[in-house]
């Protein structure tokens, strides 16, 4: 069984669980064919694995077509504001240790309106997983283009092709000191729970971006790394302690200039992956190393997975050492204070 | 100022009038070198204003004199007034600094209207705070800085304190600078280190002028500047010579006694209102048995709780300094969803930022304190300075119809249980409740009875434990009949998970509901749950029952407006006076009360917001006095207001 550092305090499950009990009465509204059915599915599946108790499980999302995913999700749940989980849940998961605590996103909802919240929850290491559900689109505001929408993207407010160059999700997360950044896709739900098993086990924040289609105002968006015919030439495979190839038949290495670049295998020496090195160099060279507009070589599974001081944990270690210092605290010494006055009957 | 108003004695004398008593020659308590003592003479109250640069101290100075005047145990009230420049430039009219302290031997409402001493740094601080005195009062002014330049800079074409356009009061001019230089030639210190001990040497002399306690001070200093025991000692030599000067020199012939005031007996402490409501967080914390969150962004005049609170993790406190107010909020929710009391606190700037968040709380229905320490608007406005302009904000400013509680503290001391009547009306409710503060309560302080904490509210809460609704099933909404208060489940137990949003929810399952009469019935009932708050009846003071005249006001203003009820009195005019400390829901009796009167005046530090909602919802004419000047009221100013309406009243009844 898998061993999940991260949820040391939060209490067992007192036998084995399975997928039908994190499934909800609620009548899932998503459209038909709408990628988030499958993610719902490799997440209720893969709770189980986490041996804690549902109750102590809880996931907070803003809002979007993907933040309805908390009320799907026999545990407990919040579904927010536009923008705001992260901030929501750094809350709770700075004053509950004893839980576990999920953050459900969308491309606009994370990196838009809430990008503020999602580079200073990064910033800060709390213990908390975010699942970042990217289809490149507003959907539940009906086909806006997004902050990850290729430049030119022909949409309701961009009749014309939008104008604004997109973000990188991971090379953002990178450079907002992120400790844990990874990349899957809805359609593969073995890799999906793959990378699902190591943002539990990370201790800290984790950022786990999902292409997730959404077949109704941006269908195909990530078809490339989904057809059987592309998709082994469009996806690399990022696992830790193995060379990083490309297809058949290429592989990445570090040219002269110290850049990445794809080469033929037997160029050069394949770049061997090293999820936990310290410096973010690395993991952010394979950020960029997808082609933007047809995203060929796209990386997928754990870029950066380091060990960072926690926040939580270490805002529960200045509680402790306060009071070991100065005894707990007791209110009516605090209210007198050191300079009184009295005055008689 | 304590809260009751008692008319027999303590009525505020008009401005610059002091009621001295004989002097008496007795020796001042560090007399001891048999120089003939000079005469002392009786004071009732004082109201000296320490004023300067920025960088010359002048809080500390005050804060220092306060302390000492605390110590001493007469009654006595605060105004710090300061740029929102850390170090404005020097010398300039927009720089300078003040500290106001009005103490007597009883008690006292407001830091006074007009200074009966001024202590004058620079020709800045005599420039910008003379308008302020009445005529006869004492001006003490360090004339080390009266040179021709900084005499330019402030636009004096003559030195005022020579060319006798300072005759109508009494002037003393101490060279300041050059006695505190010359006090320290031996400590070693530079010359620019050794100046600034100035500020010290003024309160020496304050101190001495009217019998204040020094031991204090000296400890104070001696701790404040534990790591450089030369400016330690600098700063105490430069207190104690500015003590000798007044007990020396010539011109300073008398100095003052202000017996302590016969407050109601009790063990007191002097605080000011951020500190009494930091405090009030801690004790609700405490009496809740509930870790306190809060989640805050620093904005002035509110980072001081922020500040205090970071200081009491020992209590099971956590502070959180977010990204930006909306974090701040959002943390303090996500707290509250996981059992703790959640906290935020912000001024008007703020609470703009967390309107939103303010009304997923009132749709989650969960308890959250959302403090808001008014200041000047609108946008940035006057961020040290006071106001009471974000009371609409606070009743209205969400979209949808989402009521929250407001509760506002009068007095500083009162932060304190106002904290805790608002923390019974979250927890009690499920519901974001509002605490308005504003400037004036945050920086000025005054003698606090400390509280028996065994008497304090007991604000326990039990969460939900049990599935409430058929077969087993937990209903999030599922409401208590009486308080229509929701359950509080918290994550973690079992049985009871669920899933709570900001969209509309059916009724007691708390599953999405987009349903016309569902919305509409749970529209109706939040608003029912904040309307059927139980909150105490106001009380009107109108000793002779004869009133005809009520002067109805919230929050701070409740200094100014019982001063200037006193002095009515004192006059002979009768005048009823009424304080709401709870602004939504009103209390039950206010609609009667209002109706009892011919005339409602209501002064406040906005355009009329309270008199708004009166006159919307009892349909009287309430009629608005109002002052948006970044200061308090002035009681003699109110005393005009309030006399004017009765002489009206007087001359229809006689028409
Ligand atoms: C304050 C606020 N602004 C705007 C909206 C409207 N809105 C709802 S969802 C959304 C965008 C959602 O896009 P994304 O986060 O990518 O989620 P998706 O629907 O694609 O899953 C917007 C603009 C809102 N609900 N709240
Ligand atoms: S609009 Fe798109 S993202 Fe939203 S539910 Fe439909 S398919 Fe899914
Ligand atoms: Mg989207």
């Amino acid at each position: 069984m898998t061993d999940f550092p991260a949820l040391r305090l939060v209490p067992k499950a007192d036998g084995p669980q399975t997928a039908k009990d994190f499934k909800t009465d609620q009548e899932v509204r998503w459209c038909p064919g709408c990628g988030d059915y499958a993610i719902l599915a490799a997440v209720q599946s893969f709770m189980p694995e986490l041996g804690i108790r549902r109750e102590n499980t809880v996931f907070v999302s803003g809002i979007g077509c993907s933040s309805r995913f908390p009320y799907y999700m026999n545990t407990y749940g919040m579904h927010s504001i536009h923008g705001r989980a992260p901030a929501i849940a750094t809350g709770l998961a700075a004053s509950r240790p004893d839980l576990s605590v999920w953050v459900v996103t969308g491309d606009g909802d994370a990196l838009s309106i809430g990008g503020n919240h999602l580079i200073h929850a990064l910033r800060r290491n709390v213990n908390l997983k975010i699942l970042l559900f990217n289809n490149r689109i507003y959907g539940l505001t009906k086909g806006q283009y997004s902050p990850t929408s290729e430049v030119g993207k022909i949409t309701k407010s961009t009749p014309m092709g939008s104008l604004d160059a997109p973000f990188n999700p991971l090379s953002l997360a990178i450079g907002a000191e992120a400790s844990f950044v990874a990349r899957t896709i809805d359609s593969d739900r073995q890799h999906l729970q793959s990378v699902l098993r190591a943002a539990a086990q990370h201790e800290g924040t984790a950022l786990v971006e999902i292409y997730q289609n959404c077949n109704i105002f941006n269908d195909g968006a990530f078809e490339i790394l989904k057809e059987p015919g592309t998709r082994d030439e469009a996806i690399v495979r990022l696992e830790h302690g193995q060379p990083v190839l490309v297809g058949a038949d290429r592989h990445v290495v570090r040219g002269p200039d110290g850049e990445l670049r794809i080469a033929p295998l037997g160029e050069g020496t394949a770049l061997v992956h090293d999820a936990h090195a310290s410096s973010p160099a690395t993991a952010f060279a394979l950020t960029r190393l997808a082609d933007a507009d047809t995203l060929h070589h796209t990386p997928i599974g754990v870029l950066r997975d380091v060990r960072r001081d926690v926040y939580d944990v270490q805002m529960a270690d200045q509680l402790a050492l306060a009071e070991e210092q100065k005894g707990r605290g007791e209110l009516a010494g605090l209210l007198t204070g050191s300079s009184t006055w009295t005055v008689a009957e | 100022m304590t809260s009751q108003v008692d008319q027999s004695e303590a009525v505020d004398g008009p401005d610059g009038e002091r009621r001295t008593g004989p002097a008496s020659p007795r020796s001042g308590p560090q007399d001891g070198c048999g120089r003939a003592a000079k005469p002392i003479r009786r004071l009732d109250r004082v109201i000296i204003r320490f004023a300067g640069d920025s960088g010359d101290g002048m809080q500390l100075t005050g804060d220092r004199f306060t302390s000492e005047t605390a110590a001493f145990g007469n009654d006595l009230s605060t105004l710090p007034n300061f740029p929102a420049e850390i170090r404005a430039p020097a010398g300039t009219l927009p720089g300078v600094s003040s500290f106001q302290l009005h103490f007597a031997d009883h008690d006292i409402l407001t830091p006074g209207d007009a200074p009966d001493v001024l202590v004058a740094m620079n020709p800045a601080a005599l420039k910008a705070n003379l308008p302020d005195l009445p005529a006869g009062a004492e001006i003490i002014v360090n004339t080390d800085e009266f040179t021709k330049r900084a005499l330019a800079k402030v636009g004096y074409d003559r030195d005022p304190l020579t060319d006798g356009s300072l005759e109508a009061f009494r002037l003393h001019p101490v060279p300041l600078t050059s006695l505190t230089l010359e006090a320290l030639k031996d400590s070693g210190l530079a010359r620019k280190d050794a100046e600034r001990a100035k500020n010290m040497f003024a309160l020496g002399l304050l101190s001495w002028m009217y019998h204040r306690p020094t031991h204090g001070t000296e400890l104070f200093l001696r701790q404040k500047f534990a790591k450089k025991p030369q400016i330690a000692e600098a700063n105490v030599s430069a207190f104690r010579a500015g003590w000798n000067f007044g007990e020396t020199t010539e011109d300073f012939a008398v100095s003052y006694e202000i017996l302590p005031a016969k407050l109601p007996a009790g063990t007191y402490r002097n605080i000011s209102g951020n500190l009494a409501l930091s405090y009030g967080l801690v004790a609700a914390g405490e009496r809740s048995g509930l870790p306190v969150f809060l989640g805050s962004y620093p904005i002035t005049p509110a980072s001081d709780i922020l500040h205090e609170l970071s200081k009491h993790k020992n209590f099971g406190v956590r502070t959180f300094q977010a990204e930006d107010e909306i974090a701040g909020i959002g943390a303090a929710l996500g707290a509250a969803f996981g059992g703790a009391l959640g906290v935020t606190t912000t001024s008007g700037p703020g609470v703009a930022l967390k309107s939103e968040t303010i009304g997923l709380a009132v749709s989650l229905e969960l308890p959250l304190l959302v403090v808001d320490i008014q200041r000047g608007g609108p946008s940035t406005g006057l961020p040290t300075k006071t106001e009471q302009a974000d009371l609409l904000q606070a009743m209205f400013g969400r979209n949808g119809e989402a009521p929250v509680p407001i509760v506002a503290p009068a007095t500083p001391a009162e932060c304190f249980d106002a904290v805790l009547d608002a923390a019974r009306i979250a927890l009690t409710y499920r519901t974001p409740v509002f605490l308005l503060s504003d400037g004036y309560l945050a920086n000025g302080s005054e003698p606090w009875k400390i509280p028996d904490i065994d008497e304090l509210p007991d604000l326990r809460v039990e969460f939900a434990t049990e599935p409430n609704g058929p077969d087993g099933t937990f209903r999030p909404y599922q409401r208590d009949p009486h308080t229509l208060a929701r359950p509080w489940a918290v994550p973690g137990t079992p049985g009871l998970e669920h899933r709570i949003g900001g969209i509309e929810k059916q009724d007691g399952t708390g599953n999405i509901s987009y349903d016309p009469a569902n919305h509409d019935f749970m529209v109706r009932t939040r608003q029912a749950k904040i309307d059927g708050i139980e909150v105490p009846d106001v009380e009107v003071d109108d000793p002779s029952g004869e009133a005809r005249v009520l002067v109805l006001g919230w929050g701070s203003t409740y200094g100014p407006i019982a001063a200037a009820v006193r002095r009515v009195r004192a006059d002979g005019g009768q005048v009823a006076q009424a304080h709401l400390r709870n602004l939504n829901p009103f209390p039950a009796n206010l609609g009667t009360v209002l109706r009892r009167y011919e005339r409602v005046i209501v002064p406040e530090m906005n355009l009329g917001q309270l008199a708004l909602l009166l006159r919307a919802k009892y349909l009287v004419d309430a009629q608005s006095y109002n002052q948006v000047r970044g200061l308090p009221f002035k009681a003699a100013q109110l005393a005009d207001v309030l006399h004017a309406a009765i002489g009206t009243l007087d001359a229809e009844a006689t028409r």
